[in-house]
């Protein structure tokens, strides 16, 4: 096997400080990206183990591994893990961090010492909420959402969790400040608005929302301990207060959060579409656009998980037009995607197989969106599998196929090695079909009327169950040889060159692995992210 | 691209004491107002006091009446979003 030598100013060298303090304690976005990048990705593995879990024990009724409080624990902290360690803070902070700087053509993120600060505020709320599952009442079993009055009376450790998290918000603002200023200010000479790649637009709506939504989770959050810490009352009737309040302020962040976890897998998907295609991207400014009007319609939707609440009808009326009205630039992305496709030179590589993959999970997932937006249908599917299955088409057919798109993409750019090949599609194809077995038997149970949040079930429910549980194996062994694969191919694997993909856009210009500074010169951007003849790549 | 700088200002004690002092009165007189039977004006004074006070915690103790216009431009566009939001809630709290 060839070895490859990174060069002598390559970011995996060129640093004054060695062993673990030259990473923790690094201002470079690229090894901030790499620490994101294991950090989220460490908590994914550990959300998966506590889905495979929960499957393990809904395989058949009653009792199989778990009792009722262990399973109420095991799904909060699934859901916790997932939401507020995995998906929010990792497709910006790993990906945003790693790529987009050298997208744009300058050598860091404009705060480089906040981006390290944001890292580690999210490291310390992730130790405050890990230290929450051994502390004080034990795991909280909530679910991720720490509805009132349960999560104001509950003797499990509420209060440490909501603090972690709490913290780990403030991350995510301070990147979402870093970016939006990185992204006005530091732009190379030539790179115009309308020259930016698809991804970093992504990134830069979901920054936005990152700025904007997240403190009021962080409000919402200090309400929910001055009801436990002081009996502030604020969510209770009995004292004036208004439960239905608490839904309002959670789903005024967390709807908006579901743009952050997604906006940035668009992004992802619209940059290697028309490298796998080999066309420009079709309507480059319908994309760019819809980024933005998701964001901003998407931050108007949240009354959509509260219609069975006790909420008035015209607020339903009001929340159900606007969710329609985010399926708009929804589908214009899904419609620009197939359009670039349309006789494309389509290349079937992992990377792209996870982005097919997108678009089509994503669609289940936006459909049936519709459903439960809805409120004639919602009503009766409502707090059921439904639910279950429709989030994780979403979130992780979404969110996560594009997150092991992005790894197969991007990563050897930045460790010089690639995966192999073979086995990376044998993953994908395991993936994929386990996926759809897990989840969509999750619909069809709750369109039956399985709810959600319990540890047994009726009978005629068992065989579906059954089903599930063996496609959350299937996917488990396929997630198993993706991560071999390719952690092996970043470490031990064949060499690449700057641009083994034939990228178009200014990360595929410089040196693999990139200088510690990106570029020797600031470069002059002369052409757009997806004109691949005017970049001089086959 | 432009690079908008502002004249470093800086604020006196005197100002700053001052401004406290008015926090702490406004403070008392949300107090009053919710002690005392004065009809409508229960909630409207209240949020108007509350008003005037966040008013000049960023006036002055957030140093925006001296910065440049960038800056004010986002304070109003974080405020209406803030309106927004607290706005679509209406939808619900006024027709149940």
């Amino acid at each position: 096997m060839a070895t490859v030598q990174p060069t002598p100013t390559s970011f995996w060298n060129d640093t004054g400080k060695t062993g673990i303090t030259s990473w923790i304690f690094s201002t470079d976005h690229k090894r901030i990206g790499l620490l994101y990048f294991y950090s989220t990705f460490g908590f994914f593995l550990v959300g998966v183990l506590l889905g495979l879990l929960l499957r393990i024990e809904l395989m058949a009724p009653g009792r199989t591994i778990m009792g009722p409080a262990t399973y109420n624990a095991t799904f909060t902290v699934h859901g916790v893990v997932m939401i507020f360690l995995f998906i929010i803070p990792g497709m910006p902070g790993a990906f945003g961090n790693l790529v987009m700087p050298i997208q744009i053509g300058a050598r860091d993120v404009a705060f480089p010492r906040l981006n390290l600060f944001s890292w580690w505020l999210y490291a310390i709320g992730a130790v405050i909420v890990l230290t929450s599952l051994f502390t004080g009442g034990g795991p909280p079993d909530t679910g991720w959402t720490f509805y009132v009055p349960f999560s104001a009376r509950t003797g499990t450790n509420v209060s440490l969790a909501v603090l972690g998290v709490f913290v780990i918000g403030f991350s995510s603002i301070l990147t979402g400040i870093n970016f939006v200023t990185t992204i006005h200010r530091l732009r190379a000479e030539g790179m115009t608005w309308g020259r930016l790649p698809l991804f970093v637009w992504s990134i830069y709506a979901t920054a936005w929302v990152q700025v904007l939504a997240t403190p009021i989770l962080g409000i919402t959050l200090v309400l929910i301990m001055a009801e436990r810490i002081l009996g502030a009352g604020l969510f209770d009737p009995g004292r004036g207060g208004d439960p239905v309040m608490y839904q309002h302020l959670f789903w005024i962040y967390s709807h908006p959060a579901v743009y952050i976890m997604i906006l940035p897998a668009m992004g992802v998907i619209s940059d290697v579409i028309p490298v796998f295609a080999r066309k420009p991207i079709f309507g480059y400014k319908m994309i760019a656009f819809s980024s933005l009007a998701i964001a901003a319609a998407g931050s108007l939707v949240w009354g959509h998980h509260m219609y069975t609440s006790g909420m008035s009808d015209t607020a339903i009326l009001v929340f159900s037009f606007l969710t329609f009205v985010v399926a708009i630039p929804s589908a214009i992305k899904v419609f620009n995607w197939v359009s670039t496709l349309y006789k494309g030179s389509i290349s079937l590589e992992a990377p792209m197989l996870f982005a097919l993959s997108f678009i089509l999970l994503f669609s289940i997932g936006g459909l049936t969106g519709l459903i439960l937006g809805a409120a004639a249908t919602d009503i009766h599917v409502h707090d059921t599998h439904f639910v279950v299955g429709h989030f994780h088409y979403v979130m992780f057919g979404g969110a996560g196929f594009a997150f092991f798109s992005a790894m197969h993409y991007w990563l050897p750019k930045f460790y010089g090695r690639k995966y192999a090949e073979k086995p990376a599609v044998i993953a994908w194809a395991f993936m994929f079909t386990g996926f759809n077995i897990l989840y969509f038997s999750m619909m069809v149970l709750g369109l039956k009327g399985m709810p959600r949040r319990y540890y047994d079930y009726l009978p005629e429910f068992a065989p579906l169950n059954l089903v599930s549980t063996i496609g959350s194996w299937i996917l488990a062994v396929g997630l198993i040889i993706m991560l071999v694969n390719l952690f092996r191919g970043l470490f031990w694997g064949e060499p690449v060159g700057s641009n083994p993909w034939g990228g178009a856009t200014l990360e595929w210009s410089i040196p693999t692995p990139p200088p510690t500074e990106n570029f020797d010169q600031e470069p002059v951007v002369t052409h757009g992210p997806y004109d691949f003849t005017k970049a001089g790549v086959p | 691209m432009t690079h908008e700088t502002t004249a470093h200002h800086i604020v006196s004690y005197k100002k700053l004491v001052m401004v406290w002092l008015g926090l702490l009165s406004l403070t008392g007189l949300t107090v009053w107002v919710a002690h005392h039977n004065v009809g409508i004006g229960h909630v409207w004074g209240s949020l108007a006091i509350a008003c005037i006070k966040s008013g000049l915690v960023i006036a002055f103790f957030m140093h925006m009446k001296y910065e440049g216009r960038l800056l004010r431009w986002f304070l109003l566009l974080a405020l209406a979003i803030v309106a927004i939001f607290i706005g679509f809630t209406f939808f619900d709290v006024l027709y149940r």
